[in-house]
């Protein structure tokens, strides 16, 4: 807790005695002290949460906008179909599936790609950059890529590089592969693993490079295996990195609309929540129903959430004591 | 938090000087400093070239010709040519990406300055003269981030469709806004936490005044932390679809929308595409290199330093 006392040492003096003067100048400064706050609040509230009680109200009506004469209040029918129709089930499992594979495949790659870099050798900077580039290609143009570029079936790199490697032993029937009619969530999971990877090397690599080394040290002059530090020292040491950057990277990837969009349309059972909800109100027009398929994945983000808050928390008090 | 970390010795030992002698980076004095380290570049390299094939792909690739492109076995050592860049620009359509790139442009540099008009004070209602309560408040900046843009998106498109405001490319700037400011927030915290309490209380006991203060003492140290923000929140705000798509049609269209509009069924477009996805993300790669320090700080809240 020394984040507490440094800063109720930023608070100042505030020990005034409880006189009526003092507690009506004490409310000033309070206010005072919660003035800046305030415009990007109000903001916030405006734009974020109003939207949102729009959201929960509609979600509760009966309201296609091509048909306007059948609206009206509709209580739970939105909720049930959302929670029944096989549609909007799948894209629940979709979401899930999506989320849990890419944040854990993309932790793993990253904890293996972080202790590689974690060593010295050369052109350990270079190799950091080429890393790192491929978080900062925009989200649709990495789909598009890989959609035309990487797993085209006629002439996208994969395929390409199989007759390649075939035409060397002097074969004429390379094996070819259709990721994207074959197995298209899979396709949209590799890309996006590609995407993330890079942003949890990072949080981990920064992770490992705050490890106090002494230990390290005093273990392995005590004789201790690269596997036991590994295991006993660094691994708990990573493990709120390990959770931040899950749940970080869960908070994104559950809202990803890019590359769903864009490499199967939501075909194929591709469709996640965020698509489905984007195509409900969007070509389908109906607003109750994707309203509450809304407020569902808040519901569903709020769960996770109450766990992502306190570990983000806890490792920035722990960063914020040091 | 249950984490107990097993490095830190946790009792009978004073606390600060505990904290002290941890060396926050890696001694000069590690143990056998070459082992296994040609192995693990060898790995390191191979896997960093594996990552960035696509991203080369794509580079190679936006200089060849169409039917170079699209061949299988791939042409690596064909010719280059900037066909595919003067294509993408409208050479032969007429089609011209330069107003939805100017209104990305628009709408992330506006975004990006009004997040931090607003961003700057609120951080430092949090960190140098905190409110009471600070950590409630941000913990709903936080929590704004964590609902879903499609839970909003729907009442945020009527409402614009009626206000007049649907292809208004201002409009998507605010609403960028909002989707970046609980980060900027977060960042803002932890890059305004790392002003020393001492300088701050040096400078009112020499009586210096709140904007010296801010000008002498705040700004030097935060100004590389205001830039990474900016940078983040310019890539996060180019990046963005879902709401574009939504909320901008014909006039208001950002460069996300241009590139997914643009892949047509006829012909070969492989070279244009990967020209269109260089162009589109060269920005977001110099921004993101360009805050490159501080971008582990940014991303992860200010979690991790």
């Amino acid at each position: 807790m020394t984040t507490a006392t440094a800063r109720v040492s930023r608070h100042g003096s505030t020990t005034a005695k409880p006189s009526r003067d003092a507690k009506a100048r004490e409310r000033a400064l309070a206010w005072v002290r919660r003035a800046p706050l305030l415009p990007a609040l109000i903001f916030l509230i405006i734009v974020t949460q109003l939207p949102f009680v729009v959201t929960l109200a509609i979600s509760f009506m009966n309201w296609n906008s091509l048909s306007p004469e059948t609206t009206g209040f509709a209580g739970f029918e939105n909720y049930v179909q959302v929670l029944t129709d096989p549609y909007f089930l799948q894209a629940i499992v979709t979401t899930i599936v999506m989320t849990v594979s890419v944040v854990l495949a993309s932790l793993l790659l990253g904890l293996g790609l972080a202790l590689l870099l974690d060593k010295k050798f050369i052109g350990r900077g270079l190799a950091r950059t080429l890393l790192i580039a491929p978080f900062l290609v925009v989200p649709v143009a990495a789909a598009l890529i890989w959609k035309h570029a990487i797993l085209n079936p006629v002439y996208g790199l994969i395929n390409g590089t199989l007759t390649w490697i075939w035409s060397l032993f002097g074969s004429d029937t390379p094996p070819q592969t259709d990721l994207l009619s074959s197995a298209p969530l899979l396709a949209i999971i590799i890309s996006l693993v590609w995407q993330w990877t890079p942003f949890m090397m990072l949080i981990l690599l920064a992770g490992l490079q705050s490890r106090p080394m002494d230990t390290v040290e005093a273990a392995q002059m005590d004789g201790a295996t690269p596997w036991a530090i590994f295991r006993h020292l660094t691994l708990p040491h990573l493990r709120q990195y390990l959770e931040l950057g899950g749940l970080l990277g869960a908070i994104y990837i559950v809202q990803n609309f890019d590359a769903v969009f864009t490499l199967t349309s939501g075909g194929l059972g591709t469709a996640n929540l965020p698509y489905a909800i984007y195509e409900t109100f969007y070509y389908a027009n109906e607003y109750g129903l994707a309203s509450a398929a809304g407020v569902v994945v808040v519901i569903g983000t709020i769960i996770v959430a109450t766990f992502a808050l306190r570990t983000v928390f806890s490792l920035f008090k722990k960063e914020a004591a040091r | 938090m249950s984490t107990l970390n097993p490095t830190e010795p946790r009792t009978s030992v004073p606390g600060p000087t505990a904290l002290n002698i941890t060396p926050r980076r890696r001694g000069k004095s590690r143990m056998d400093p070459t082992r296994n380290n040609t192995a693990a570049g060898i790995a390191a390299w191979l896997l960093a070239l594996m990552f960035a094939v696509p991203v080369l792909w794509m580079i190679l690739t936006s200089f060849h010709s169409e039917t170079d492109a699209a061949t299988n076995p791939p042409s690596i050592a064909a010719g280059l040519t900037l066909d595919a860049y003067k294509e993408f620009f409208g050479a032969s359509s007429g089609v011209s990406p330069w107003p939805s790139l100017i209104n990305s442009a628009t709408a992330s540099i506006f975004s990006t300055v009004l997040v931090l008009l607003l961003a700057i004070p609120a951080a430092y209602a949090l960190s140098i003269r905190p409110v009471k309560k600070w950590t409630d408040v941000m913990f709903f900046f936080l929590s704004t981030k964590m609902m879903p843009v499609v839970a909003a998106v729907l009442p945020l498109y009527l409402f614009a469709k009626n206000a007049g405001a649907l292809d208004n490319i201002w409009f998507l700037g605010l609403m960028y806004t909002s989707m970046n400011l609980p980060i900027a927030v977060w960042m803002m915290r932890s890059f305004l936490d790392e002003v020393p309490v001492e300088m701050l209380e040096a400078a009112q006991i020499d009586g210096a005044g709140l904007l010296l203060t801010l000008r002498k003492v705040v700004a030097p140290v935060a100004m590389p932390g205001i830039a990474a923000t900016a940078l983040i929140c310019f890539i996060f705000s180019w990046n963005e679809l879902l709401l574009a798509r939504v909320l901008t049609g014909v006039v208001a269209g950002t460069a996300p929308v241009f590139l997914t509009g643009f892949v047509s069924s006829q012909g070969l477009f492989l070279a244009k595409v990967c020209a269109a996805a260089v162009v589109v993300s060269l920005p977001v790669l110099f921004a993101g290199f360009a805050a490159q320090d501080k971008l582990v700080q940014g991303l992860s809240l200010g979690a991790v330093k």
